[in-house]
C-alpha cells in the first residue's frame, strides 16, 4: 500500500472511490482473449494489434 | 532506468510467467484512463504484444507492474493522437446531478463519483488511480507516467480538488459519510448496484 496515504475524510472518501472503481475490473474474471494472445506470442505467432481499424 | 544487463537477479521469476499474473491491474487500470471496457481490452492486448517483444528490456526481478502500466499509458497515449477517439460523454443528462450532495441518510451517489471522475484530465484520472487505487508510491507514480514527483502530487492534488468540487462536497458531508454504520450501508449498496 502506498505510504503517501491522504489526512483527511474527503481524501479517503476519494481514494474508497477510485479503489473500488478500480476494484471492479481487477476482481473481473480475465477474458479468454487474452489467454489465448499469450499462449500465441509463446508459440511466438504475434498477432495484429488490436487497434487495427475495423477489426472489431 | 531501464537496465537491460543480460544477469537476472538469481530466484527471480520468469517474465514470461509473470506477466499473467499483471492482467487484472492492467485491465483495471487501462478501464480507468478510457473509461470505456472494450478499448481498454484492446489496448491491454497491443500492450501485451508491446510487452512481449520488449521483454529483453525488463529486468527481471523488478517492479513489472509499473513497466507494465507504462506501456499500457504509452499504448494509450500513442491510440488518442491516432485516433482522436473521444470517450462518449453524456453531459447534458448527468450535469444536473452533479451538483447534488450526498442524500442525508449518509448514501453516497456512486453514479455522481464516476461521472465526475470521467470529467477529470486524463493525466489526473491516471494520477489518481496510481496513487490512491493501485498503491503505487508517488515516486513509482512519477517514474510510470515519466514525470518528476512533484507533477504527481500537483496532479493527485489537483484531481482530488475537482472531484470535491463536482461532487458538491465539503469536509462536513465527508465526516457524516465516512463514520463506520454509514460506510457498511454504503458497501452494501455497493455490492448489489452496478
Amino acid at each position: 500500500m502506498s505510504q503517501d496515504q491522504p489526512s483527511n475524510r474527503v481524501d479517503d472518501l476519494i481514494d474508497q472511490n477510485l479503489r473500488r472503481v478500480y476494484d471492479d475490473v481487477l476482481q473481473e474474471d480475465v477474458p479468454d482473449r487474452f489467454a489465448k494472445l499469450l499462449a500465441q506470442l509463446e508459440r511466438g505467432s504475434a498477432p495484429e494489434p488490436a487497434d487495427a481499424e475495423g477489426s472489431k | 532506468m531501464t537496465d537491460a544487463s543480460d544477469a537476472p537477479i538469481p530466484g527471480a521469476p520468469d517474465p514470461r510467467k509473470e506477466i499473467v499474473e499483471h492482467l487484472p491491474a492492467m485491465r483495471a487500470f487501462a478501464v480507468s484512463l478510457t473509461r470505456n471496457a472494450s478499448l481498454a481490452d484492446d489496448m491491454v492486448q497491443d500492450a501485451l504484444v508491446k510487452a512481449w517483444s520488449n521483454l529483453d528490456k525488463f529486468k527481471p526481478g523488478t517492479n513489472m507492474r509499473a513497466w507494465l502500466f507504462t506501456i499500457l499509458r504509452n499504448t494509450y497515449y500513442s491510440n488518442r493522437r491516432k485516433a482522436k477517439r473521444e470517450v462518449p460523454d453524456t453531459d447534458g443528462v448527468i450535469t444536473a446531478s452533479l451538483s447534488r450532495k450526498p442524500d442525508h441518510d449518509g448514501r453516497l451517489n456512486l453514479m455522481d463519483f464516476e461521472t465526475a471522475f470521467e470529467k477529470l484530465p486524463e493525466e489526473q484520472r491516471e494520477a489518481l488511480i496510481l496513487v490512491g487505487a493501485s498503491g503505487f508510491a508517488y515516486e513509482e507514480a512519477a517514474e510510470t507516467c515519466g514525470v518528476a514527483v512533484g507533477t504527481i502530487k500537483s496532479r493527485v492534488n489537483r484531481g482530488r480538488a475537482k472531484l470535491v468540487e463536482l461532487m458538491g462536497m465539503s469536509q462536513e458531508d465527508a465526516f457524516e459519510l465516512t463514520d463506520p454504520a454509514t460506510m457498511a450501508v454504503v458497501s452494501s449498496m455497493q455490492n448489489g448496484s452496478l
